[in-house]
């Protein structure tokens, strides 16, 4: 007992310089991811004459202008409502159709099931550039060139692929004695399905969504070439600070800023669930 | 798990064959169709053959695009891999810091490309950027529209910031799998800090890794707006990578044919990767059951 102990307080003395090092390294490694962003919200908070004219590290002149500027304006504002729009319809479209198909890859084995699967996760690793010319095309000619649905379907191009990966890992996890003791009790399958399978991988749905919803808002090239003025995203809007009078720094930073908050707002509740949708439910 | 075998199951499929159907094959397809063809414009094509692919393979433009692209991933996998395992055993393990840690990593991970792209053209700029003023007051000449190396590090620096968490965030979850039971045995082995980690976290971490590694690899290898937009692909062409030539040739001068050919070859090479991606993750599954 008594070396016990003497061993204990000796490794304790021992790690406590290394949970300093740990600190540290910590602390400079988010002090190198925040402060771009820093920068940005303290640009956003300025006038343009004080960005151009002075080096200062804080607003010395704090002002909102910036984001009044976008929140007032529609052809800004727009962009956000036009983003999130897409950006649902994508998440709505990918679960709804990845949730079958996820089920059906998770319990059964059926013909040419592997080579479907493969190709699917090739379609998640296409190239963007690739795609950008035949979808602008595919688009306008059957008239929805400019439309949310365009965005949102061609995003589905990555994040239907993605969902099916990660719902397909989490529902794995649920033993395949439930499906067949509610078949038992006489449940038909869609009663199985939406009101005792759905609650299981709850958190599952979760996390494919908040990953469809990241990477729809994430993209840029796609929507942008896809769109013109009504479903404009907000990331495209951007380009616009740059007038004749030079670039607007102080909106162009609000704007930047204003893109940032969505994610930041979700991330909390899903934070112990990243890992294993950027490893498509394989963790 | 057993599986049972049912075809009916392809009834569950068929949703999701279809819309990617739509959004895959079909644009596919014009792909192909152009880069055998080719016009005069008035929308008259004629059959080209494999012309355009001879055409492309012997472009040196593509081939310089394909070595800085190369050359743009080698780098980038050589600092995050390393870096985001560094800061991953560094991560607090547990508690209310664990997720202060992990909310603010994935920070970056969430920001539209090209706001990404934006936040470094200012922090870069020496006239308003903190990073750019910074170096500038040092002394060190710094100018990542002029200068060819300025731009290279700006935007490897920027995919460091970006992606890193990714890495961590894998490796991460991949430690956190180790039960307590391996770091005592090594403890009452006495194993050194390095051997635990050669012989007990690098092992386990090896599944969540190889995902990490080719993630980042066809990512870097397919990024477009974020070099985009700090750089335009220059100064010259000295950033020009394989999306942004693609692009440039297809939307920007409209020569349908080449473009479709650099597309199929693009492809290719991302489908064989994708293969081996495959492959390996399959075998990860069934090595774990």
């Amino acid at each position: 007992m008594a070396d016990m102990t003497v061993n204990q307080t000796a490794s304790r003395g021992l790690s406590l310089p290394k949970i300093n090092s740990r600190a540290v390294v910590m602390t400079l490694y988010l002090l190198f991811l925040l402060l771009p962003i820093y920068w940005l919200l303290n640009m956003s908070l300025k006038t343009n004459t004080e960005i151009l004219n002075e080096f200062t590290l804080w607003p010395r002149d704090l002002t909102f202008a910036n984001y009044a500027t976008i929140l007032t304006d529609p052809a800004w504002y727009m962009g956000y409502v036009n983003s999130l729009i897409y950006v649902s319809l994508n998440t709505v479209i990918s679960l709804a159709v990845a949730l079958p198909a996820a089920y059906a890859f998770s319990r059964y084995h059926f013909m040419g099931d592997k080579h479907l699967f493969f190709w699917l996760l090739t379609n998640r690793m296409a190239p963007p550039a690739v795609f950008a010319l035949p979808f602008f095309q595919l688009y306008s000619s059957v008239g929805l060139f400019d439309t949310h649905i365009a965005v949102a379907l061609a995003h589905c191009l990555f994040n239907v692929p993605l969902a099916v990966w990660i719902l397909e890992g989490f529902m794995r996890g649920v033993p395949k004695e439930i499906d067949e003791t509610a078949y038992i009790d006489g449940y038909s399958f869609g009663a199985f399905f939406v009101k005792i399978f759905t609650p299981l991988i709850a958190s599952g749905i979760g996390v494919a969504a908040f990953f469809c919803f990241m990477f729809s808002w994430v993209e840029l090239l796609l929507s942008r070439t896809l769109t013109t003025v009504d479903a404009k995203p907000i990331a495209a809007i951007m380009t616009r600070t740059q007038g004749a009078s030079g670039i607007d720094w102080g909106v162009l930073a609000a704007a930047g800023i204003l893109t940032i908050v969505p994610g930041a707002l979700v991330i909390y509740f899903v934070r112990n669930y990243i890992a294993k949708g950027f490893a498509l439910g394989r963790v | 798990m057993e599986k049972t075998v049912n075809q009916k199951a392809w009834f569950l499929v068929l949703p999701v064959l279809l819309l990617v159907a739509f959004s895959a094959v079909i644009p596919l397809m014009t792909v192909v169709n152009y880069s055998v063809q080719d016009t005069f414009g008035n929308n008259q094509f004629f059959w080209a053959g494999l012309e355009w692919f001879e055409e492309m393979l012997r472009s040196e433009r593509m081939w310089d695009a394909l070595g800085r692209q190369l050359m743009f991933s080698g780098i980038i996998l050589a600092i995050e891999i390393p870096l985001g395992i560094f800061v991953a055993l560094n991560m607090p393990k547990s508690g209310f810091w664990s997720s202060f840690c992990l909310v603010l990593m994935s920070l970056p991970l969430l920001i539209p490309w090209n706001v990404v792209g934006t936040i470094w053209q200012i922090f870069g700029r020496v006239d308003i950027g903190l990073l750019g003023y910074t170096l500038d007051a040092l002394g060190i000449n710094y100018n990542y529209t002029q200068d060819i190396l300025a731009a290279w590090v700006t935007i490897i620096v920027m995919d460091v910031w970006h992606w890193t968490s990714l890495v961590a965030l894998l490796a991460f979850a991949g430690l956190k799998s180790i039960p307590d039971a391996y770091y005592q045995a090594a403890k009452i082995d006495q194993a050194s800090r390095w051997k635990v980690f050669r012989f007990i976290e690098l092992p386990k971490m090896m599944g969540v890794l190889m995902i990490a590694i080719l993630l980042r690899f066809m990512d870097s290898f397919m990024i477009y707006t974020e070099p985009f937009v700090v750089t335009g692909g220059g100064p010259g062409n000295a950033t020009t990578l394989l999306s942004i030539d693609l692009v440039k040739m297809a939307l920007g001068q409209f020569d349908l044919g080449p473009a479709a050919a650099f597309s199929i070859m693009y492809f290719l090479v991302i489908l064989l990767i994708s293969w081996v991606f495959y492959t390996v993750m399959t075998n990860l599954d069934k090595r774990e059951g």
